[in-house]
């Protein structure tokens, strides 16, 4: 949960602040990846999100994924795959699902999967709540066909 | 096997103002969600085909029904995605079953085109349960503007032995998307991805 830097009032010139969330998100990756067992190899999924507070704009929270996917990538060496993302605007309480798929395809069908985040008394009006996730593996489960993680090359993020 | 549905519930979005200021035309986005009989509740069942086939039934009839909403052709939909529920009689699985071996092929008919992966989400939950619907631009993954979500609720379900099956739409990105990257008027729209 961070101060929202922009709630309450319409600021044209946002883009600089994604430098600002960097270091920021280094630090929950790591936290991140230390809450995991520390070891990057072992991470196979990821995604992040975003919740802002009443008194801000549903593009502040866009200002996540740059620092949120630079901090992930960075940790995790050489991710291929787009990092999936949602947000949205809501109250202290509301409750996202943090997209998640496989770190180096996106179309790799076992890791197709969500993680819902949320905390009772966040993002305030003028907080923005912003979220990583990482996973270790696919679905319990995981039946449906489709590319397996064992057979992705892993050049183009996708297959 | 059809699918069994309960009920159909549309959801359609016009923002007409973002932090004081006016958005003409408004960006509009479109859910559209099917409450489902979950034909495996309760137990483990290995092959989960049916689950597949009711996925490729719901892309088409969930498609059309979103697209409709927003009155536009199909062609015109700039961004998609798609998410379930299951009840709490069910398994995660079911909701992969559904969504990913065969709903994409309907929905990108629906609307001519569509390079890009469709974004997605899952989650089991009881009645009322939240399910945000990620979305992203249907030829190109990486345009910045168009990564956004739809809140999709319905007060009534999933009950424990259904599954709450949605495909958004969206004629726009973001309201006032300014934090750079790349433009829908920059993307080639082949590999999905650019």
């Amino acid at each position: 949960m961070i101060r929202n830097p922009f709630a309450g009032r319409y600021v044209e010139e946002i883009a600089s602040f994604m430098d600002d969330l960097k270091p920021l998100g280094l630090d929950m990756a790591k936290s991140l990846l230390a809450a995991l067992g520390g070891s990057a190899s072992a991470i196979e999924g990821y995604g992040k999100g975003a919740i802002v507070g009443a008194a801000g704009e549903l593009e502040h929270g866009a200002l996540w994924h740059v620092p949120g996917g630079y901090a992930m990538r960075e940790l995790l060496g050489d991710a291929k795959a787009i990092v999936p993302s949602t947000k949205k605007l809501g109250g202290p309480g509301t409750r996202l699902d943090v997209p998640v798929t496989h770190i180096n395809a996106s179309y790799v069908r076992s890791h197709f999967d969500a993680m819902e985040v949320g905390l009772a008394d966040a993002p305030k009006a003028d907080e923005l709540l912003l979220a990583l996730v990482m996973t270790t593996g696919p679905r319990i489960h995981a039946r449906v066909g489709g590319l397996a993680a064992a057979d992705v090359k892993g050049e183009d993020g996708l297959r | 096997m059809p699918a069994k549905i309960r009920k159909l519930v549309t959801i359609l979005e016009d923002i007409r103002e973002e932090m004081g200021r006016p958005i003409a035309p408004p960006t509009r986005r479109a859910a559209a969600v099917a409450v489902i009989e979950n034909p495996f509740a309760g137990r483990y069942v290995e092959d989960l085909t049916a689950l597949m086939d009711i996925g490729e039934e719901l892309g088409g009839l969930l498609a059309e029904k979103a697209v409709a909403a927003l009155g536009i052709a199909g062609s015109a939909v700039q961004s998609y995605g798609k998410a379930a529920a299951v009840g709490e009689n069910g398994e995660l699985e079911h909701a992969a079953a559904i969504l990913h071996p065969k709903l994409g092929a309907p929905v990108r008919k629906v609307l001519g085109k569509g390079a890009a992966l469709i974004p997605s989400s899952k989650k089991r939950c009881g009645p009322g349960g939240v399910l945000d619907v990620p979305l992203g631009h249907k030829d190109a993954a990486f345009v910045r503007s168009h990564f956004d979500g739809m809140e999709v609720r319905i007060n009534d379900a999933p009950r424990a032995d259904e599954i709450m099956v949605a495909v958004v739409v969206t004629d726009s990105g973001r309201p006032l998307p300014r934090v750079g990257g790349l433009k829908a008027s920059e993307i080639k729209g082949e590999d999905g991805l650019r």
